[in-house]
C-alpha cells in the first residue's frame, strides 16, 4: 500500500553573507518606496481624502453636528482605521506586480529589512494621514477643544500606530499574492486591529469632552499598557514569521 | 581542478501532487554554457529559479558555486545574476534610480552603475522613468541589474527576447559566451542558442529527456522534446 | 528522500476511540440531566452552561493548538503538519459557532436578547470567528500548495497569539453590569464541579474522534488518487488537482513494504 512521503528537507542556516548591513538595507529600501510613493502619490493622497469624505459620511449618517466623548473618539478611530485599510491594501502591490521581491529575495541581505521597511513606510503614511485628519476632524465634527487632548491623543496614536504598521505589512504581505487581494486584506486585518481600536477608543474619549477645570487628564494606563503589548507580541511575531511569507 | 560550478544529482520539485522537476542531474564546469531546451511548462523557469535559489528543492542534491542548496543557499546568493521575464525593475524609477537601489542591496559602488549603464548605451536615457522607455531599452536596464554584481553564475531566461540584433551584440560582452561566467540559458530557439551550449538538456515534464554535450547532440531529437 | 510507509496506520484506533468518545458523552448527559443540581436562578436553561463552557475552552484551545501546529509545519516544512493543523483549526471553528449558538441561546434565555456585548467571552468569540472565518478563503486564494500551507501557517500563528490578546482587550473594554454567570467556573458546588468536569473530557474526546475521523478520511483519499495515477500510468502527466483549499498531500506510488507503523496522528 502506498505510505506518505516524508521529506526530509534541511533547513537553510541563518546566516547571511552581509554585503550591507541591516539598517543600511533598510535605508535603501525607505528610499525606494518613499521615491515610488512621492512619483505615483497613490496612498498618502487617497488615506487622507477617504478620511475627510468618511467624516461628511458620518455626519449626514449621525445626523449630527458636533460629537464628542465616546461618539467622538469612535468616529476618530473607525475613520483612522479604514483609511489605514487603504493603506495596507497598496503597501506590496508595486513589488508583487512589478517583481520587486525576486529582486530583494537574490540579494545576500537580510530578509527582516523588508518588514521593518515596510513597517516605517506604513508608519510615516499613517503620521501623514492623522496630521491631515485630526485637525480635519477637529473642524468638522469634533464638539470640543482639540488642544488639552492633544498630548494623550498623540501618545495613544503613536502606539497604535505602531501595532497598525506591524499587522498591517503582516497582513499586506500575505495577501498581496493571492487571488483576492483586495479583499483578502481588509477581512484579514479587521479582526486583528479589534484590540487596537478597544485601546485607541477607551483611551482617547474621556478626553475628546469640554475640560473640566482640573484639565482633561491623559488617557488611562491600561489601555496605554495594552497597545503596548500588542505591540510588542505581534511585532515579535511578525519579525518571526515574515521570511517565510517572502520566500517562492 | 577547479570544482564544478553546478552539480545536481536527481533534483526534484512537486508542486503539490504534481512533479515539476524530477530526477534532473548533470554537472557543468566553470565559464562552460548549459542550455535547457523544452515546451513551455517542462520546467525551465522552475530549474532556474532552484538555481538561483528562489525556490527549495524537494529532494535530490544541489551544489551551486560549492555551495549546498538549500542549506547553504546565503553563500550563492550575491553570486548569482538572474534575468528572467520580468525586468525586475520598478516603472516608476529612472533606470540609474533602479540601478542604484540593486547596487546598495548588493553593495556595489555608484561608479559601476555608471559604468554598466554607458555598457548597455542607456547612459542618456537613464534618467527618466522605465515607464516611458521601450521594451528593448528596459530589457537592456534588466541586463545591466542582471550583472551588476559581477556574478560567476548567470541565468538566462531568454534572454534575447525583446532585443534587436544591435542590442544583442551590445550585451554580448555582458551575458554572452565572451563574458566568462557560468551561464545557464533557457531556450526555445534549437537552431541560434545550440552554438552556444557546451552541454545540452532537454526537459519534459519535468524529466531531463535529453543530456549530453554539444558535440554529441542531435538537432533532430530536440525537435522532438517540443512534440 | 525517505518514504515512510504506514499502511492504513492513520485509521489506527479510531474505533477505540469513537467507542471512548461515545461513553464520555453518554456518561456526561447522565450527569447532566440526572445528577446536577437545578440552578436556583436560571433554571433549567442553566445546564447549557455544560455544553456552552466546554465548547468554548476546547475551541480556544484548538485554535491555540493550531498555531502551535503550524509552527511544527514552518519548522520542518512536512505537509502534514499542515494537514493537521488545518484540521484542527476547521474543527474549532465549527466548536466556536456552537459556543455563538449556545451563548445565544443562554442569552435569549436568560436576559431576552439574543446578543449581549456585555458577555466578554461572546464578544471575545464573535471576533475569533471573524478572523478564522478567513482561513479558509485565504487558503483557497493561493494556488501554489506549498506557498498556501506555508501561509497558512504564519496565518495559524498568528491568529493563536491573537485568540488570548483579544481576550484581554475585550475583556477590559466590557462593563461588568451582570454577574458573569456565563464564563464562571470557579466556586461551583461539588456535583456541577463534577458534571462540569466530566462534560468537559466529553468535549475533549469528540473533538479528538472528530480531527482524527477527517486526518483519516483527507488521507485515504489522497492515497486513493496516488493508486488511481499509478494505474493509469505516466505520473507526470496526470492532470492537477482542481483549486483547492485542502492541504495537499503526496503520497508515494511505489507500493513500499509493509511497516508496523504507530498511527501517525
Amino acid at each position: 500500500m502506498s505510505g506518505v512521503q516524508t521529506p526530509q528537507r534541511p533547513r537553510e542556516t541563518a546566516q547571511p553573507v552581509r554585503n550591507a548591513g541591516l539598517w543600511r538595507t533598510v535605508a535603501a529600501l525607505l528610499r525606494k518606496e518613499l521615491l515610488v510613493e512621492l512619483r505615483t502619490l497613490e496612498s498618502v493622497p487617497a488615506m487622507s481624502l477617504f478620511a475627510l469624505s468618511t467624516f461628511v459620511v458620518f455626519h449626514f449618517a449621525l445626523n449630527r453636528n458636533s460629537v464628542e466623548g465616546d461618539l467622538g473618539a469612535g468616529i476618530l478611530w473607525v475613520t483612522l482605521l479604514f483609511a489605514a485599510i487603504l493603506g495596507i491594501n497598496r503597501l506590496f502591490v508595486a513589488d508583487a506586480d512589478q517583481g520587486g521581491f525576486d529582486a530583494f529575495l537574490l540579494a545576500p541581505v537580510d530578509r527582516s529589512a523588508m518588514l521593518i521597511a515596510k513597517a516605517l513606510t506604513l508608519l510615516a503614511y499613517l503620521a501623514v494621514l492623522e496630521l491631515i485628519a485630526v485637525p480635519a476632524f477637529a473642524l468638522l465634527l469634533l464638539g470640543a477643544p482639540l488642544g488639552p487632548a492633544l498630548p494623550g491623543l498623540v501618545t495613544t496614536l503613536v502606539l497604535a500606530d505602531l501595532g497598525v504598521a506591524v499587522i498591517g505589512t503582516l497582513v499586506a504581505a500575505m495577501a498581496v499574492r493571492t487571488r483576492a487581494r483586495d479583499l483578502l486584506g481588509p477581512l484579514l486585518a479587521l479582526p486583528l486591529l479589534v484590540p487596537v481600536v478597544i485601546g485607541g477608543a477607551r483611551a482617547t474619549s474621556p478626553l475628546l469632552v469640554q475640560a473640566h477645570p482640573a484639565g482633561v487628564g491623559g488617557p488611562a494606563i491600561r489601555w496605554l499598557l495594552t497597545l503596548g503589548l500588542y505591540d510588542l507580541v505581534f511585532g515579535l511575531i511578525a519579525f518571526a514569521l515574515f521570511d517565510f511569507l517572502l520566500e517562492d | 581542478m577547479s570544482e564544478p560550478a553546478l552539480e545536481l544529482e536527481g533534483l526534484a520539485r512537486h508542486y503539490g501532487e504534481r512533479e515539476a522537476l524530477s530526477g534532473v542531474s548533470l554537472s557543468l564546469a566553470a565559464g562552460q554554457t548549459l542550455v535547457v531546451f523544452g515546451p513551455n511548462g517542462a520546467g525551465k523557469t522552475t530549474l532556474l529559479r532552484v538555481l538561483a535559489t528562489l525556490l527549495r528543492p524537494h529532494a535530490g542534491d544541489v551544489r551551486v558555486l560549492g555551495a549546498n542548496l538549500p542549506d547553504q543557499a546565503w553563500a550563492v546568493r550575491g553570486r548569482v545574476g538572474l534575468l528572467g521575464h520580468e525586468p525586475l525593475l520598478y516603472r516608476e524609477l529612472t533606470a540609474r534610480e533602479n540601478l542604484r537601489f540593486h547596487a546598495r542591496l548588493h553593495g556595489v559602488s555608484d561608479e559601476r552603475v555608471h559604468e554598466l549603464l554607458g555598457a548597455v548605451a542607456m547612459g542618456s536615457r537613464a534618467g527618466e522613468p522605465l515607464r516611458t522607455l521601450s521594451r528593448g531599452m528596459v530589457q537592456r536596464v534588466a541586463v545591466a541589474r542582471a550583472v551588476l554584481h559581477d556574478p560567476e553564475l548567470l541565468l538566462l531566461d531568454e534572454p534575447h527576447s525583446n532585443l534587436d540584433p544591435a542590442a544583442v551584440e551590445l550585451v554580448a560582452p555582458l551575458i554572452g559566451a565572451a563574458s566568462g561566467r557560468t551561464r545557464v540559458i533557457c531556450s526555445h530557439d534549437p537552431t541560434g542558442d545550440l552554438a552556444q551550449a557546451d552541454v545540452v538538456l532537454g526537459l519534459r515534464a519535468g524529466r531531463p529527456a535529453l543530456l549530453s554535450a554539444v558535440a554529441e547532440v542531435d538537432p533532430g531529437e530536440i525537435a522532438e522534446l517540443y512534440r | 528522500m525517505e518514504r515512510s510507509s504506514r499502511p492504513f496506520g492513520y485509521g489506527n484506533g479510531l474505533r477505540t476511540l469513537s467507542v471512548v468518545t461515545v461513553i464520555a458523552i453518554a456518561v456526561a448527559l447522565g450527569l447532566v440531566f440526572f445528577y446536577a443540581p437545578l440552578e436556583a436562578e436560571q433554571g433549567f436553561l442553566q445546564k447549557i452552561f455544560y455544553v456552552h463552557v466546554p465548547l468554548a475552552i476546547i475551541a480556544l484551545c484548538g485554535f491555540v493548538l493550531g498555531g502551535l501546529l503550524a509552527i511544527q509545519h514552518l519548522r520542518t516544512r512536512d505537509p502534514r503538519w499542515d494537514m493537521r493543523s488545518y484540521v484542527v483549526i476547521h474543527m474549532s471553528l465549527i466548536f466556536a459557532v456552537g459556543t455563538l449558538i449556545t451563548g445565544s441561546i443562554w442569552a435569549k434565555g436568560s436576559w431576552g436578547h439574543w446578543w449581549v456585548w456585555s458577555e466578554p467571552t461572546l464578544v471575545s468569540f464573535l471576533i475569533i470567528f471573524l478572523l478564522y472565518a478567513t482561513y479558509q478563503p485565504l487558503r483557497f486564494a493561493i494556488e501554489d500548495p506549498e506557498r498556501q500551507a506555508r501561509y497558512a501557517s504564519v496565518f495559524a500563528i498568528t491568529a493563536g497569539a491573537f485568540v488570548p490578546m483579544n481576550f484581554i482587550a475585550v475583556r477590559l473594554s466590557t462593563a461588568y453590569l451582570h454577574p458573569r454567570v456565563l464564563g464562571s467556573t470557579s466556586n461551583l458546588p461539588g456535583p456541577m464541579a463534577l458534571t462540569f468536569l466530566v462534560s468537559l473530557v466529553a468535549m475533549a474526546l469528540l473533538f479528538a474522534t472528530l480531527c482524527k475521523y477527517e486526518l483519516t478520511a483527507k488521507h485515504t483519499r489522497s492515497q486513493l488518487r496516488a493508486l488511481r495515477r499509478r494505474l493509469s500510468g505516466e505520473l507526470a502527466d496526470a492532470p492537477t488537482r482542481p483549486r483547492s483549499a485542502v492541504p495537499a498531500i503526496q503520497h508515494a506510488a511505489a507500493a513500499p513494504a509493509r511497516a508496523a507503523g504507530r498511527p501517525v496522528l
